[in-house]
């Protein structure tokens, strides 16, 4: 494995890996340790923490539906003292980044959340989980609405220490994935991830009700990651500067290397921890193996490859061998389409809503050619 | 030896149908030299490109030392995963974690201890009986089911155990009646001093009553309730909660695969499984509110 190629930067946080745990999915940690040495995550991301303890939902929370599962959870957890108390310095000792999924019932709450975690050390990043769709009260999601999340973000940002990077996480659940993601950089968020479950739903045959406790439930797993493949393909090409972790039914290293192509950084892995508890490790060297496979050098130069124009000719698949000496990737195109730079700074106002119509982030692939 | 458990790729060796259950002998010998009674395997269904995510956990019948280490596991087939199980045959390969969970504590003491268990997780019972005889300890077996072909390991009990009753709904095999019926007689039959329980989630709530009516400590297996909620079987999904009364006098959502499957009988809210009660850690601050809710 080329420990080289599969660097990766989320907005300044540099990671020895792109393959992650995704919130809510690895435990405190100890659990996966058993499993897997922790060194070798990307990061750990930790399940959404809030102000209080919380028992969450009651049982069933899981129900099991094609390629998938469907839960409803509540954000159980200990509330953000026992977190600090039991759970992040254990984590910081362990010589993986921790970012810290944060969740809460209000900016305000986020914010206190946010401040709460400035002094702790072993923070590497903060995770804003603005979509909460197990959490009983819908109607308050704030990933429905653009004004409602960048509330949350802005709040995070502003609470949050300036060298940590906040990501927002955001839900497919809404009309325009790529509204919502410019509305949450333009508050400051410094990278997305893209996505929190699919709301869905199941019935038991036998009780003949539905199969999770609150009705419905998310829907994650392979059975989702077509959609959250298309959601990280959109937001990539409205932003293309801003660092993307795909998430959503990685199960091996060319699900990542899709959501690479797709304009993603980093991945991240939920649901597939509960049935391959080493997966985390083993979807890095397939991932690796991938890129060598296609003479790919470093994961960047992969970076939303898939948004250049038709008529590229794609790089040939060999077998994983190591590429010979000088090798460039066939990839970079010739031209860089203009239009880019208006949607890239954090700040900049009046940014276009719509993704541009020529979407081709190649301007990072074009500058690394060596 | 070590306490970790391990994920590994097992050699089926046989698969066999018994009574109304199936038992699977599965090689795998790092996970039989960890074993300790009552803890529990997590069996991935469907193959390599499966689309059911969700790991099957079983206790385990009994641990070999034949072919470097043998595993044996008792299932009922319910489901679409379990007829996979069921359709295995000897040298399929199906991966498996283990062995996870809390064990059974032992007496320190060589006291006369009574195992009671019903439907196939009442299978779990019988690598405890080995485990308890070593230690000097008397055991007495009460198994239970609807029908006679539901109960699991009725003549294994008498071999081994100092004593064996059997009861049935139906009548079809031993006393007709149910196991917590039955309980009192055979705790002042046996003078049973510990009560260890293993098999549905009703049965362990009236395995709890009885031995605390009669002042025993009761240590019960959870299984059938994991079987039931849980995921993943590590402790990392959250999703096999129950309300456990501690120690302290909190109430807390604890895990059956991590924090059991083995938990003492009378910290079990039975009357609240599946529920959240009002009094637990964390849980909705006001009722009627959903959590999470504007009452905040
Ligand atoms: C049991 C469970 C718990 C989760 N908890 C959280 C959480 O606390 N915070 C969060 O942002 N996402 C949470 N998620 C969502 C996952 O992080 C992830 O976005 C989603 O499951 C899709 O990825 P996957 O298909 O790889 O699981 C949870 C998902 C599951 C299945
Ligand atoms: S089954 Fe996943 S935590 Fe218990």
């Amino acid at each position: 494995m080329n420990s080289q190629r599969l660097k990766t930067k989320i907005a300044g946080l540099e990671l020895a890996s792109p393959v992650l745990t995704a919130s809510g999915c690895g435990g405190t940690g100890r659990e996966l340790a058993q499993f897997c040495e922790l060194t070798r995550l990307g990061a750990f991301v930790t399940t959404s923490v809030m102000a209080r303890p919380r028992a969450g939902r009651p049982t069933p929370r899981v129900a099991e539906t094609p390629s998938g599962i469907l839960t409803a959870m509540g954000l159980p957890g200990p509330g953000v003292e026992g977190f600090l108390e039991h759970e992040l310095p254990w984590l910081a000792e362990q010589g993986v980044p921790v970012v810290v999924s944060v969740a809460g019932n209000s900016a305000e709450e986020f914010a206190e959340l946010a401040a709460r975690l400035s002094g702790e050390p072993g923070v590497a990043a903060i995770e804003v989980n603005v979509a909460c769709p197990n959490v009983a009260d819908r109607g308050r999601m704030f990933a429905w609405h653009p004004g409602a999340a960048a509330a949350v973000v802005r709040a995070v940002r502003g609470a949050a220490p300036a060298g940590v990077p906040v990501i927002a996480k955001l839900t497919p659940d809404v009309t325009d994935i790529v509204t919502i993601a410019l509305a949450c950089v333009d508050a400051g968020a410094d990278a997305l991830t893209l996505i929190n479950t699919v709301e869905g739903m199941a019935i038991d045959h036998r009780t003949l009700r539905p199969a999770v406790t609150g009705v419905s439930g998310g829907l994650s797993g392979p059975a989702i990651r077509p959609i959250a493949l298309r959601c990280v393909y959109q937001v990539h090409a409205a932003l293309p500067r801003t660092p993307i972790i795909g998430c959503g039914g990685v199960a091996t290293g060319l699900d990542a290397l899709e959501y690479v192509l797709a304009g993603a950084s980093a991945v991240a892995v939920g649901t597939t921890l509960f049935h391959d508890p080493g997966a985390v490790p083993r979807i890095a060297r397939e991932l690796d193996e991938a890129l060598a496979a296609r003479r790919i050098e470093r994961l960047a130069d992969a970076v939303g490859l898939a948004h250049r124009p038709a008529g590229h000719a794609p790089p040939q698949v060999r077998p994983a061998t190591p590429p010979p000496p000088h090798t460039a990737p066939q990839t970079a195109p010739a031209a860089v389409p203009p239009a880019r730079e208006a949607a890239e700074a954090p700040a900049a106002s009046g940014r276009p809503a719509e993704p541009d119509p020529a979407p081709a982030p190649a301007a990072e692939v074009k500058e690394r050619t060596p | 030896m070590s306490d970790t458990p391990v994920q590994t790729s097992a050699t089926v060796l046989t698969v066999r149908q018994v009574q109304d259950y199936h038992a699977m002998t599965l090689v795998a010998p790092a996970i039989a030299e960890r074993f300790r009674p009552g803890q529990f395997v997590a069996l991935a269904v469907g193959g390599e490109h499966t689309g059911r995510l969700v790991r099957r956990c079983f206790g385990v019948y009994e641990v070999k030392s034949d072919y470097g280490g043998t595993v044996e596991v008792v299932f009922a087939d319910t489901e679409p995963g379990t007829a996979w199980l069921a359709g295995l045959r000897s040298r399929d390969k199906v991966d498996v974690i283990g062995p996870l969970g809390r064990p059974f504590r032992l007496p320190r003491d060589p006291v006369t201890c009574l195992l009671v268990g019903g439907g196939p997780g009442g299978a779990a019972l019988f690598a405890l009986a080995d485990t308890l005889h070593r230690r000097g300890c008397q055991v007495h077996f009460l198994l239970g089911g609807r029908t006679g072909k539901q109960v699991f390991g009725s003549r294994m009990a008498h071999r081994i155990g100092d004593s064996a009753a059997v009861t049935t709904e139906d009548g079809s095999m031993g006393e007709r009646g149910t196991v917590g019926a039955a309980m009192p007689r055979v705790i002042a039959d046996t003078g049973a001093e510990v009560v260890y329980g293993c098999g549905p989630t009703d049965l362990l709530r009236s395995i709890t009553r009885v031995a605390g009516e009669f002042g025993l400590p009761s240590q019960v297996c959870l299984e059938e309730f994991l079987q039931r909620t849980g995921a993943c079987g590590i402790g990392v999904c959250m999703t096999c909660v129950l309300p456990l009364h501690g120690e302290d006098g909190v109430t807390r959502m604890v895990r059956a695969c991590a924090d059991g499957p083995v938990l003492r009988g009378d910290r079990v809210r039975w009357g609240d499984l599946g529920t959240i009660p009002f009094d637990a850690l964390g849980a909705p601050r006001v009722l009627g509110v959903p959590e999470g809710g504007r009452a905040r």
